[in-house]
């Protein structure tokens, strides 16, 4: 396929493949621990697994996987305020397709639906307003979710159903902001990063120069990357480079998307609808200071959260789910308690298993062949 | 279908009604109608035609296809009714042909059963069923006995239809999931996942445009030919929901072997690509209407892909992989890229991806 198949090309990533190589053996020959990337996000994860990426690299380097898969990080409490507004009568309750299974305390969206909740999954936030339009005797509410992304589609939902006078059109907003959550993680007192996957599309919007304090502060060089196979292996290296050079800088291997200052309509669209919350709660990681964002007041009329009593449920992770240990590169995903026995795709406890951009499902459907693992016979 | 027919029963009832209502299920004159100008002249055989509530096939004649009788039985209950490529009435003839061929039977009688919602455009009715004749006439299986239930509007989505189909494997054939071995041969008829991508497509959710087609189509004749050149094919399956990865699951664990697979081995049109890459779906989990999945010993493999290329059905079949000891029931793709990954079973539907 044309500008797909250029970037998934298998003789390119032998090549950087033994650049990789030469590099991390290198910088290895001073270092008693493999060296640690992190991808922040989860298409990144998904692009490891999908293509085998990290049986390819050498045992020198390791990717953690990261934060930024945003139904693997929403807490239990949020979904099951989800499923309460879904079974409210007047409502419809429309979300993206991934988040229908994530688990809620009681139970999930897809089971919400089968007993009785009109829960509908939508393409677009605009399928929504759509639905809105077709049923003004019913409630819409569309289930906001994601990083910088999926923002701006919401804001412009938003903006266009003030336009439009749609009044049974709200946004159950649970967006989520990507520098926050670098910052809490690299404040973490257990983690040994050694530099950064910068997350390719969130940075379309945002741009680049946000990154600098990672740089500045943090000393860690970080490279915003792609999300083809070929991508990731060519932002590694430049991470890799950056590490061998003794350089920390912020650079953009992605940049036939990502401009150094974003998007402006899209940021612009951001502002206009949204602002900061003191602090949203994420499933593995606690409550981050300024992690989410919530409806300005002038949009109060489209907030599912002042138009309904939202029970605002809060739900502690199970005690045995490690998937913060597991968000913060502190353990591999089959090195945590429950992996693939009490927690597998099937009846997943923590979110990380839910959705195929989290580091444990993805390690359980992708990677099981070379893992020792209880229950599975992995063939030796 | 199931009404008792009283002797010298009058013949050439009429469906007069645009739509069916209620009395078309009450079992009398309307249903009587609707059978005879709808169901039994389209479907045209003498078994139907009797009007008995059950077909009776002579066992002689059963016999003389083989040994064993195959029966199996499916529900369809497609939306939208009609797609590119095909419709409700294409897909519950060949599916259930489909069903039979796959162990090698030669695929005989089907009976149709249909749940119609009150309100369906008899129309509507008239082009599902004259399809499934178009098929079974393609297939050379008749549709010999049949039931028919009108329910009210809503209690059903416009029109459900279950055929069960009888067929006969021939003598010595053995065709099973547990019968991969270790060096065997993974072939497929033709390109994947066109089903999926085309009702996909159809459902018009995605405001996607691409000219894919269902691949619905019996098989029959095609396994037919696979058999005539390799009468001891170890496994076969059409891998319809679920795609050629559940089959391929089904194969290893079955068989407690490994399949290895090769990703730019994998026949795969531009268009349903494009739409897997648009929509983060894998191909490999697309539904299929006019696909198998065959293992054969490694020495027969170039003859069953002669004999499958000179079949309209298996024009473009080809190789995709190997059986192998380890990971026992397990699947392996070796990655256009070179890695290697595990292809599961699904854990439910596969559900797009956000961003």
């Amino acid at each position: 396929m044309k500008y797909v198949d250029e970037f998934r090309d298998p003789v390119k990533a032998r090549v950087l493949l033994g650049e990789i190589r030469k590099l991390s053996a290198a910088i290895s020959r001073n270092r008693t621990r493999p060296l640690q990337i992190m991808e922040v996000c989860g298409g990144h994860t998904h692009s490891i697994f999908r293509y085998g990426i990290q049986q390819m690299l050498p045992d020198e380097v390791e990717f953690v996987h990261g934060p930024g898969c945003p139904v693997c990080v929403l807490p239990m409490g949020r979904v099951d305020d989800c499923v309460a507004l879904a079974e409210r009568p007047e409502v419809i309750f429309t979300t993206f397709g991934d988040a229908m299974r994530v688990p809620g305390s009681r139970k999930s969206l897809l089971k919400a639906k089968a007993d009785g909740a009109d829960v509908r999954m939508v393409y677009s936030p605009l399928d929504a307003l759509a639905i809105a339009r077709k049923h003004p005797d019913r409630e819409v509410i569309f289930f906001g979710l994601g990083f910088e992304t999926t923002m701006p589609s919401t804001a412009m939902t938003v903006i266009e159903a003030r336009k439009q006078g749609v009044r049974n059109f709200s946004l159950f907003c649970n967006h989520i902001t990507i520098i926050p959550t670098i910052k809490a993680i690299l404040d973490s007192p257990d983690l040994h990063l050694d530099g950064f996957l910068g997350p390719g599309h969130v940075s379309m919007v945002i741009g680049t120069t946000t990154y600098d304090f990672i740089t500045r502060h943090y000393h860690k060089p970080i490279t915003i990357a792609g999300f083809e196979p070929l991508d990731v292996l060519h932002a590694l290296w430049m991470v890799l480079k950056q590490i061998d050079d003794g350089r920390c800088e912020v650079e953009n291997q992605y940049g036939r998307v990502v401009p150094a200052h974003g998007n402006p309509n899209a940021l612009a669209a951001i502002h206009e609808v949204y602002e900061l919350r003191e602090f949203f709660e994420w499933r593995g990681l606690g409550s981050i200071d300024h992690s989410g964002v919530r409806l300005r007041e002038s949009y109060a009329a489209f907030d599912a959260e002042r138009k309904f009593e939202v029970p605002n449920i809060r739900i502690a992770d199970p005690k045995a789910c490690q998937c913060g240990e597991v968000l913060k590169g502190v353990i591999k995903p089959h090195q945590c308690k429950v992996f693939g026995t009490a927690c597998t795709p099937e009846t997943p406890l923590g979110s990380l298993m839910v959705s195929t951009e989290g580091a444990c499902a993805a390690y359980y459907n992708y990677g099981r062949t070379d893992m020792p693992l209880v229950g599975v016979d992995a063939g030796g | 279908m199931n009404v008792p027919a009283p002797t010298g029963a009058r013949r050439g009832g009429t469906v007069r009604d645009a739509r069916i209502n209620m009395s078309h299920g009450s079992g009398g004159k309307a249903m009587r109608a609707l059978i005879e100008d709808v169901f039994v002249s389209a479907f045209d055989n003498p078994m139907l035609g009797a009007l008995e509530d059950q077909a009776r096939i002579p066992l002689a004649d059963l016999a003389t296809h083989g040994d064993r009788l195959a029966f199996t039985t499916d529900t369809y209950v497609v939306d939208p009714l009609f797609f590119p490529g095909g419709d409700i009435g294409t897909l519950a003839v060949a599916g259930t042909v489909n069903d039979l061929a796959m162990c090698g039977a030669r695929p005989l009688f089907l009976s149709c059963g249909m749940v119609l919602e009150e309100g369906l455009d008899v129309d509507i009715l008239r082009r599902v069923v004259a399809s499934m004749k178009r098929v079974a006439d393609q297939a050379g299986v008749a549709i010999v006995t049949g039931d028919t239930k009108v329910v009210e509007r809503g209690a059903a989505d416009k029109l459900f239809v279950n055929t069960a189909g009888i067929g006969v494997v021939p003598q010595g054939v053995a065709i099973s999931a547990n019968r991969a071995r270790p060096g065997d041969v993974v072939i497929v008829n033709g390109v994947l996942g066109d089903h999926g991508t085309a009702i996909l497509i159809a459902r018009n959710q995605l405001a996607l445009e691409a000219d894919v087609s269902s691949d619905c189509q019996p098989l029959d004749g095609l396994v037919a030919t696979m058999l005539a050149v390799c009468p001891s094919i170890h496994c076969l399956r059409d891998a319809t929901r679920g795609g050629i990865a559940t089959v391929l699951n089904e194969f290893a664990q079955s068989s407690n072997v490994g399949i290895r697979i090769r990703e730019d081995a994998l026949p795969l049109r531009e268009e349903v690509k494009g739409a897997c890459e648009i929509l983060g779906l894998d191909p490999l989990y697309l539904a299929n209407e006019g696909k198998l999945v065959a293992v054969v010993a490694a020495t027969d493999a170039d003859r069953v892909l002669t004999a499958m290329r000179a079949h309209p059905a298996g024009a473009a079949a080809v190789v995709i992989g190997e059986v192998t000891e380890r990971p026992t029931g397990m699947v392996v793709l070796h990655t256009v890229f070179g890695g290697e990954r595990i292809v599961d079973m699904l854990v439910g539907e596969q559900l797009p991806r956000i961003c």
